[in-house]
């Protein structure tokens, strides 16, 4: 009989024995490509030297990944992406100008995806262990190791060959040394000032500059349901909130909170590394909490600390308070009794 | 919009196509039957016959162990000829009694009772015990002692489960569709045994025909309403289906009954119509075979005890590339190492899938805490915790985070990208601490 002489090769495993076409391979390709717009958008403003550096951070990323697999006889897991995304994360927020020979940067970006993939998430475990954001720990690292070549901004330019481009500051460089009547005097008058801001032509790391590539990357995640609205929204509305609220010296209620949200790293970093599934909380009221202790202490690094930009600190630290928002905001179980105030309603 | 639900699930395709214009049709009477003692939730039957002896279709051959369980019968005419330790779908080596069919197909005495409504309820309820009725659903729980909660939780709601929110299985669509009648005498039934004066039918709204029969054959019927739930999985799960009803909700390791509700699956429903107007005891069920891996998906009549390979033959065999092939439907079935086991009364399917599709059990990650789990958990429980907790073998921390609340109805290991066996990891942890 046909029947049994299958029997032997028949798979017996635990239910349920269907499962969704969702991959991590395939969560990690899509993030990717929802950051394509972005990064075009840094190649178009920053030339050759934009792609240069990201590829150097994709290379070195992926490879020293395998490399250390290799080491410690580990399977190779290049294939879940999860190596090219940070590699990829990592370069985008790195400034351009770092492909430079003299003096001689270039090997920033190899240092920093070596810490990002290695150190920060490797040896913590690797993927779904790790505390901190690698791309953004490997940042830190290059930021406070080499903090005069992370701080050099190429102007925008046109020419996509450009190797010599100018240097000019950050808008929330200038916002923090000169104020805001100078930033806007700098680009002219406020809607210029905005119409920079959204497209990306200003200067900054190479993925950040440019809000509306951002969002479409970002509303494609959310409509993919790769994201929820938790994190961005509540990260994105706090630090709008305080921008109103205390973004005016002098005065309360009179800051301008849309300068705050379209420049530095905050689209890039609400929409894409604040929502990084292993090292933010994974219930959604917790999220919220995270989102907006990023936001407060964003801005709070912007107005009062001694950097122009505080997205990456903000974010690193409320990794730390991930995994103890979790535990303080477990859902209530089916049927478990309500609180009198549940009741009431 | 506006169905009646509950929050959390998932929507798994249905699949349901396969099987469900098929319908029910009789299986060739098998010639040897293997009826193990415990195919139910409870104690294991006492045997009451020997080997060698002679016995009818429908005979009673082991008692109930205790309270909780209930009489097997056979389900041929013909002779013992072994009392042993077979295997079950679950793997589980069972004492059962193989029986020798004589084809006379001679029934035991049955009591006729044409006027069923108008005996005494405990008449009723002493009926559905002796025939051996036990949930039809899956878990295989006696239903006589659902039918006997203690006095200080009073049942005024009785509801009938047709949500069959499996994807494959068509078995309970097709008795709604061919014998609606009868499945609302057996909630009429049911009611009167509880006293009870409102009666439901949830049904997933994607069986829109079973649907519109089950309300037609309910017309006229005082008290009784026929709902449509929206499709989601688990809609059947019995907390589920109560708080998508009736709007209760069981508490942590409560029963139906914590809320007052009793909630019965359609084919136990006929069943009980079937003890109570005719006397017959449970000896066939509707099994649907069906699956990508078989040639023609059928829903079959199949006797208690009937081999799971000769249902399979009788849809004409395997394809070529049969994987796996599981008792149950694809979210909570038992995935069998053997074809040559029997039905049970708890058996609703048999699902042969094909190699495409089918995970192996080593192909998965580490946990990326994307949350998906939690989201669809219909318990609110965090089942991403719960897998890395077991797999570290931190079982007592499992517990901490709700461990038991767990029905293993399989939402999170569906939804997750990791592919991580989170109900295996669950059932370990369960294994390895007290309740």
């Amino acid at each position: 009989m046909e029947a049994t002489k299958k029997e032997h090769e028949l798979i017996v495993s635990v239910s349920p024995h269907v499962k969704s076409e969702e991959t991590t391979s395939r969560i990690m390709w899509t993030v990717s490509l929802a950051l394509l717009p972005a990064f075009l958008s840094g190649v178009y403003f920053f030339g050759l030297k934009a792609l240069f550096i990201t590829a150097l951070c994709v290379l070195s990323s992926v490879i020293f990944e395998a490399l250390y697999l290799k080491v410690v006889n580990k399977k190779s897991v290049i294939g879940d992406g999860s190596g090219f995304l940070t590699g990829l994360l990592l370069g985008m927020n790195l400034p351009a100008s770092l492909w430079s020979f003299s003096p001689f940067t270039a090997h920033v970006p190899i240092i920093a995806s070596f810490v990002a993939v290695v150190i920060t998430k490797q040896l913590f475990g690797g993927l779904g262990f790790n505390v901190f954001n690698p791309a953004l720990i490997g940042r830190a690292f290059a930021l406070i190791s080499w903090p005069r070549a992370m701080t050099i901004w190429m102007a925008p330019t046109a020419s996509f060959l450009t190797m010599d481009a100018k240097t000019t500051a950050t808008p929330l460089g200038i916002l923090k040394e000169a104020g805001m009547s100078e930033l806007i005097k700098v680009f002219g008058d406020k809607v210029s000032l905005y119409e920079h801001l959204l497209t990306g032509n200003r200067a900054g790391s190479i993925g950040e500059t440019s809000a509306i590539a951002l969002l479409i990357g970002g509303l494609f995640l959310l409509y993919k349901k790769y994201i929820t609205w938790h994190i961005p929204v509540s990260f994105l509305g706090t630090a709008a909130l305080i921008a109103w609220v205390f973004g005016q010296k002098g005065a309360l209620f009179a800051g301008d909170p849309l300068i705050h949200l379209f420049s530095g790293g905050m689209m890039l970093g609400a929409l894409f590394m604040a929502t990084d599934y292993v090292t933010s909380p994974s219930i959604r009221n917790a999220q919220l909490i995270f989102g907006a202790g990023c936001g407060a202490l964003t801005m709070l690094i912007r107005l009062k600390g001694g950097f122009p930009e505080g997205v990456m600190f903000a974010i690193l630290i409320m990794n730390c308070f991930a995994p103890i928002l979790d535990r303080g905001f477990r859902s209530r179980v089916f049927g478990a009794v309500k609180t009198a105030k549940e009741i009431k309603k | 919009m506006g169905l009646a639900t509950f929050k959390g699930g998932i929507h798994p395709p249905d699949k349901k196509i396969l099987s469900a214009n098929s319908p029910i049709t009789d299986t060739k009477p098998p010639k040897i039957i293997v009826i193990p003692l415990s195919q139910h939730a409870g104690a294991p039957c006492k045997s009451v016959v020997s080997i060698g002896q002679e016995v009818k279709k429908g005979e009673m051959i082991g008692e109930p162990g205790g309270f909780v369980s209930a009489p097997v019968h056979s389900s041929v005419s013909g002779k013992v000829i072994a009392i042993a330790e077979f295997q079950n779908a679950m793997g589980r080596m069972v004492n059962s009694v193989v029986i020798e069919n004589d084809f006379k197909e001679e029934w035991t005495a049955l009591k006729d009772s044409p006027d069923y409504m108008n005996l005494p309820a405990a008449e009723l309820k002493e009926k559905i015990k002796a025939a051996g009725i036990v949930g039809l659903g899956g878990a295989a729980f006696p239903t006589a002692v659902k039918l006997s909660p203690p006095k200080e939780k009073p049942i005024d709601v009785v509801i009938i489960n047709g949500a069959e929110c499996e994807p494959y299985l068509t078995a309970d669509y097709r008795l709604m569709i061919e014998k609606p009648k009868e499945i609302i005498e057996g909630l009429k039934i049911l009611m009167k045994v509880l006293g009870v004066s409102k009666g439901f039918v949830g049904i997933e709204n994607n069986k829109p025909d079973a649907v519109r029969k089950m309300q037609e054959a309910a017309k006229g019927e005082a008290g009784i309403e026929v709902l449509a739930l929206e499709v989601k999985y688990p809609q059947g799960a019995e907390k589920m289906l109560i708080r998508a009803v009736a709007g209760r909700e069981v508490p942590p390791r409560g029963l139906p009954m914590d809320v007052g509700a009793v909630v019965q699956n359609v084919g136990t429903a006929l069943s009980i119509f079937e003890a109570a107007r005719f006397g017959k005891p449970l000896i066939e069920r509707v099994v649907t075979v069906t699956g990508e891996g078989i040639k023609e998906p059928k829903n079959l009549m199949a006797r208690v005890g009937t081999k799971i390979s000769e249902l399979i033959e009788q849809c004409g065999g395997f394809r070529d590339d049969v994987a796996k092939v599981v008792a149950g439907g694809p979210m909570m079935g038992f995935a069998l190492s053997s074809l040559d086991v029997p039905v049970t009364k708890g058996t609703s399917g048999v699902l042969v899938l094909p190699e495409e599709g089918v995970m192996h059990a080593e192909d998965y990650g580490p946990c990326i805490r994307c949350g998906r789990c939690i989201d669809v958990c219909a318990m609110g429980l965090m089942p991403s915790m719960l897998s890395i907790l077991s797999e570290k073998g931190m079982y007592e921390a499992a517990k901490e985070y709700n461990l038991f609340d767990c029905f293993e109805c399989g939402s999170c290991a569906f939804v997750c990208p990791s592919k991580r066996p989170i109900v295996q990891l669950v059932r370990l942890a369960k294994s390895m601490v007290k309740p």
